[in-house]
């Protein structure tokens, strides 16, 4: 029992930042039907702005990521879109992807010959001392990437549904023809969105890279994770991806412990699949908008 | 290359001056030089049936390299065990003709790009299968000592007759898609990409024929992969990982994604480019992919699309449908 709601808490934390980087994806699709395939790529990107922050110019640690998620935001959000989305999304979604896949290689080979192969230590943002909660051994490390994940999803939704800016991007992402006309700023705001995702992608990369390490081939399955995440909540709406990255963390981590651990890696194709044949909307979304 | 911007006279005759010229290129050249266009041949296989799924029926697949696999594990295997090679092909083009029927139909039921998520997905399956069951695959040691086909007394075993058997299966298998494109089943596909709503209304099954392009294209990616074991003689789980999918989707995206054609250049430009790259050692794939990026923004249809442009610039034709001019772009 102690290991199960070990196993099921580790899950939780590490779907918390999947399900940061889906929401980050989610809104770039729905604000600017862009489907980011080097999504995963941006959340390996940031570690290394930091380790360059720290070991190039050395800057402290925390000076380091505060210096990389400014860097994320103005790469990933304002240049990835005024260079690479603006111009080719006229040509249609599909060249677009295919950009995308393009700018994922890209980043990954850079991140390799720039910086380096090998998987490089990153520091941890909290001590990962074990603590003891209903008598299991939990991670203090867990607990907090678990808070502060979910802090920022309801920051997020708060600052969507309470501000003025918040309402005008969900305006854009549902019609930007009618929020043009109602006197919203649309390209502002499909602006804003990019910059969230960059800020939502670099602050997934902070909290999982002390895990996984630094490494150029972290995005692969990141990404991976991250898509299937979007699709399985179902990508109406920012709980469909919180839903669908909880979701898969826990049921990686379960997986690997009582089932299999060489095959965890095809559980997403075994989720995708499943919620495509049963609930092709998502699990809390709803089908209108998505025509089967 | 398409069928109204060449004379068709002129086109035959340019075709069969390519074919010539494949035939005495590799005449009295080194084996490296021979064995590099051989893989010239067979990724231009592999990047043929992924344009009938994307160029042709706009779907992104992204486990061309896994239905390379399934039917380079499927010769390697039959062929180790004794079979011919001959018999081993319909074997694995069966298999991936299946697969991407079973991987297809859930995804294209739904709306969106969802046959790349559910392909990229089984990319990952694939290679995890490959590794893992060793009793089967020999795990991460893979394959190896596949022997060569023999066809009576044509022996492939030399590089030279196998490269003349490869562009004879080259040759088949791009008439087989001719053929494909050209029929009243062809012209559906092209109805799809020009305009899926109008096809629709007119009664072409847009799912049906969007899933009978995705299976297709992966059964020539079960030829390129049945090419492969006979070629390289060794194979392993990591030939065939999502980095080869991208670069054979790139292949098509940079030939030009709907042309005919557009694959051969492609898969040129792909297996080319590392050997005029050398001189940059490590950073090859950084400056292709940013190239790539650059060639979105301004030429997305491709290499042929660049070519499509001069000529339209300097020897300007009647145009005689400006909306057909849309179909030359990707979807």
């Amino acid at each position: 029992m102690s290991q199960f709601l070990q196993v099921l808490l580790s899950g939780l934390a590490t779907g918390a930042v999947y399900a940061l980087v889906a929401i980050g994806f989610t809104l770039v699709w729905q604000a600017a039907q862009t489907v980011n395939f080097a999504q995963g790529e941006f959340v390996m990107v940031p570690a290394f702005f930091v380790l360059i922050g720290m070991h190039w110019l050395g800057l402290s640690f925390w000076i380091s990521l505060l210096f990389g998620l400014v860097v994320s935001i103005v790469l990933l959000g304002l240049v990835f879109k005024k260079l690479i989305v603006e111009p080719i999304l006229p040509h249609g979604g599909i060249t677009l992807i295919i950009a995308t896949m393009a700018l994922g290689i890209l980043l990954k080979e850079s991140a390799k010959e720039f910086y380096g192969a090998e998987a490089q230590p990153f520091p941890a943002l909290f001590p990962g001392d074990p603590i003891n909660l209903f008598g299991a051994a939990v991670s203090l490390r867990d607990l907090l990437n678990l808070g502060i994940s979910l802090g920022v999803v309801v920051l997020l939704t708060l600052f969507l549904n309470r501000t003025r800016t918040g309402r005008c991007m969900q305006a854009t992402a549902q019609n930007p023809g009618v929020a043009e006309i109602l006197g919203v700023d649309v390209k502002r705001m499909v602006l804003y969105t990019f910059l969230i995702n960059a800020a939502l992608a670099a602050l997934a990369s902070f909290l999982i890279t002390p895990v996984y390490l630094a490494k150029f081939s972290n995005g692969e399955t990141l990404g991976l994770i991250a898509f299937i995440a979007a699709i399985v909540g179902g990508f109406n709406q920012i709980r469909g991806a919180l839903v669908g990255g909880l979701l898969i963390g826990v049921l990686d981590n379960l997986t690997a412990t009582y089932v299999t651990a060489q095959y965890r890696a095809a559980l997403p194709l075994v989720l995708l699949i499943a919620i495509i044949l049963v609930r092709p909307q998502g699990l809390v979304g709803t089908s209108e908008g998505r025509a089967v | 290359m398409r069928g109204l911007s060449l004379h068709r006279s002129w086109r035959l005759l340019l075709i069969v001056a390519l074919l010539a010229a494949a035939i005495l290129l590799p005449l009295g050249q080194k084996n490296y030089f021979i064995y590099v266009l051989t893989s010239w041949l067979i990724f231009t296989i592999a990047a043929m049936g992924l344009n009938l799924t994307l160029g042709y029926a706009g779907q992104i697949s992204l486990a061309q390299a896994s239905f390379m696999a399934l039917g380079a594990y499927t010769t390697a295997l039959m062929t180790l065990a004794g079979w011919h090679w001959l018999v081993s092909l319909p074997v694995g083009l069966t298999l991936c003709f299946v697969v991407g029927l079973v991987l297809g139909y859930p995804a294209l039921r739904v709306k969106g790009h969802f046959l790349a998520f559910v392909t990229l997905a089984f990319n990952t399956l694939v290679f995890l299968v490959l590794r893992n069951e060793e009793w089967l695959t020999g795990g991460t040691y893979g394959l190896s000592g596949m022997p060569r086909p023999e066809f009576g007394s044509f022996s492939t075993d030399k590089q030279l007759p196998f490269y003349y058997f490869t562009l004879g299966v080259t040759v088949l298998a791009a008439l087989g898609l001719w053929a494909i494109v050209r029929s009243p089943w062809g012209r559906a596909f092209k109805a799809l990409r020009e305009n899926p709503i109008r096809a629709e209304s007119l009664g072409v099954d847009t799912r049906r024929f969007t899933l009978l392009a995705f299976a297709i294209g992966s059964a020539y990616g079960g030829l390129a992969g049945a090419l492969v074991t006979p070629l390289v003689q060794f194979i392993e789980p990591g030939s065939f990982g999502l980095a080869h999918s991208l670069r054979i989707l790139l292949m098509v995206v940079v030939g030009g994604a709907g042309y005919f054609f557009g694959p051969f250049i492609g898969a040129a430009v792909v297996i080319l480019l590392p050997e005029v790259l050398r001189f940059t050692e490590g950073y090859y794939l950084i400056i292709y992919s940013a190239l790539v990026i650059v060639m979105l923004v301004f030429v997305p249809s491709g290499l042929i699309g660049i070519f499509g442009k001069l000529r339209a610039r300097f020897w300007p034709r009647r145009q005689v449908r400006a909306d057909m001019a849309e179909g030359a772009r990707l979807p």
